[in-house]
């Protein structure tokens, strides 16, 4: 056998982070209940990290690991530890991951009330770039979810491409192009050849009368700067 | 095996079944045995153009549906050997192709046939899309104009994603672009496209460009495919598409404008 069957590479995924002030198995047995039940098919067999950055005192790992299976969800680790909490979850077969630092936070039940309450929140992790080999034609739209958007050939009059991430077209851009589709303006288009129908990011758009001028039919990087859409050279 | 060529352009009126009528000509004249298929049910024009609108007995659609077999139903061409039509129908609606029908058609022809076009109706519809689906290659008639490229693109869109080659992983279809209806002086005056300006906007590779010509009326009216009408511009430059289909390497014809010598501008011509 070659070596070549096995394989191990390091990849990111997005996953859910479970944060809760009591993590007594009854408590979180409750709410976890309530939460699901909001919407089941989102969270069917998911997998989760406990978020333990406010917990002092270990919890029963056993216990919560087996009413995640009851519960249809995959526990697979825990994050925030201290050193001590992390060994006991490593003892119970979980996996100890850093949260990275620019994630956003779940909100957490504040400690100063008595309430207590279950937040998910998505740990946000860099994902593959979308690559598209041809062309975009007139009525094809492409979107690139949570990542950037990648095009070799032309986009063409009449299509559409869409990234949450930048987008870069390395043939012209006659369709149009929306990059930080999802809210993010510090997202960019760049194009070998600006010739767009409209371009936009984080909502602030320009149509093609406001490209003309030095860059249209140019190679041309578009960013949003103090609100405003800029257009730059692609030097 | 047979190549099926599927002949589209989104846009309607752009020289289809013109083009058809002539490529397939023009192949069997060249001996490949060549079917051509007309796909635009309810219109029919294709065995008109081929000059055997009465000899059609029964079309495409009865042969789906299994009223009559092939042998009964292909028209064989007078004037040249190798050439059959398979006409559509002109009372029948749309919906009577099936993709399971058009594909046992399409597979009995492959047994016999070097090269099957199908001269596709206009439009991204339903007939549309059921002509391209079985292609392994494409001939987008284009005219030089906004819509008209506008609208090949929106086509060469479907053949990427919505044939058969697309949905089963196989190797994409094979795009030619046809330019017809090209007139030189009007692209010299800025009232059309360039052949540049069409080749940049579509980015596929240029099989051949037909002029505008009296010559292709003239064919049409009298049931003649104009590829045979050989002293015509439009004949020579359909001549020459074929053999580029073939592989063969062949300049690019009727590009610019003729100037015209002094008799031809004192007598007209
Ligand atoms: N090169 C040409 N020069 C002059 N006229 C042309 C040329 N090509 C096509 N035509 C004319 O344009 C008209 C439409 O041509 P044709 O029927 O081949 O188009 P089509 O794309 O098949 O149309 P449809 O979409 O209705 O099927 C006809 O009158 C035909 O004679
Ligand atoms: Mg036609």
């Amino acid at each position: 056998m070659s070596d070549q069957s096995l394989e191990l590479k390091g990849s990111l995924f997005p996953l859910s982070v479970l944060s809760c002030a009591d993590l007594s198995v009854s408590s979180l047995s409750q709410q976890l209940r309530q939460k699901l039940a909001q919407a089941p098919a989102f969270f069917y067999q998911a997998p989760i990290i406990l978020n333990l950055a406010d917990v002092q005192q270990a919890p029963d790992f056993h216990a919560i690991k087996q009413l995640f299976t009851e519960l249809k969800l995959v526990l697979v680790g825990v994050c925030g530890a201290s050193s001590e909490l992390k060994q006991q979850a490593q003892q119970a077969g979980l996996a100890a991951l850093q949260l990275a630092k620019d994630s956003k936070t779940a909100v957490t039940a504040s400690s100063n009330t008595r309430q207590t309450a279950v937040v998910t929140s998505t740990v946000n992790v860099p994902m593959d770039s979308k690559i598209i080999e041809q062309t975009v034609r007139s009525g094809q739209q492409v979107y690139a979810k949570g990542a950037d958007l990648i095009v070799k050939g032309t986009v063409g009059a009449g299509a559409e491409v869409i990234a949450d991430g930048n987008i870069h077209i390395y043939g012209t851009l006659r369709g149009k192009a929306i990059a930080g589709a999802g809210g993010d303006s510090t997202k960019r288009i760049f194009c070998y050849n600006l010739q767009a129908e409209l371009v936009s990011i984080a909502g602030n758009y320009w149509l093609s009368d406001s490209l003309q001028g030095d860059f249209w039919g140019k190679p041309a990087c578009i960013k949003l700067q103090d609100d405003q859409l800029v257009l730059a050279e692609l030097a | 095996m047979a190549k099926i060529i599927v002949v589209t352009s989104g846009k309607g009126g752009v020289g289809k079944t013109t083009s058809s009528a002539a490529i397939g000509t023009g192949l069997a004249l060249k001996g490949k045995k060549t079917v051509i298929i007309d796909f635009d049910i309810g219109l029919r024009n294709l065995d008109l153009i081929m000059g055997c609108e009465r000899r059609v007995v029964y079309d495409f659609v009865n042969v789906i549906n299994g009223e009559a077999n092939l042998k009964q139903t292909l028209i064989k061409d007078k004037r040249i050997e190798n050439l059959f039509i398979l006409p559509a129908s002109q009372t029948r609606d749309k919906d009577a192709l099936t993709k399971e029908g058009v594909e046992r058609v399409l597979n009995e022809l492959a047994k016999d046939f070097d090269f099957i076009l199908c001269d596709s109706p206009a439009g991204i519809e339903a007939g549309a899309m059921m002509a391209l689906y079985f292609a392994d290659e494409a001939v987008v008639v284009t005219n030089p104009e906004v819509s008209s490229v506008r609208d090949s693109d929106r086509i060469l869109g479907m053949l990427a994603s919505k044939s058969r080659r697309a949905e089963q992983g196989l190797d994409a279809i094979k795009e030619h672009l046809l330019l017809t209806r090209y007139n030189p002086e009007r692209v010299e005056k800025g009232e059309m496209l360039s052949v540049e300006d069409v080749k940049e906007i579509l980015s596929i590779d240029l099989l051949g460009v037909i002029p505008e010509s009296q010559a292709v009326l003239n064919a049409s009216n009298s049931g003649q495919p104009v590829i045979l009408d050989k002293d015509s511009d439009a004949g020579q430059a359909y001549l020459d598409t074929v053999d580029r289909l073939l592989g063969e390497k062949v300049p690019f014809r009727f590009l610019t404008v003729e100037k015209k010598g002094l008799l031809k501008r004192i007598f007209g011509g």
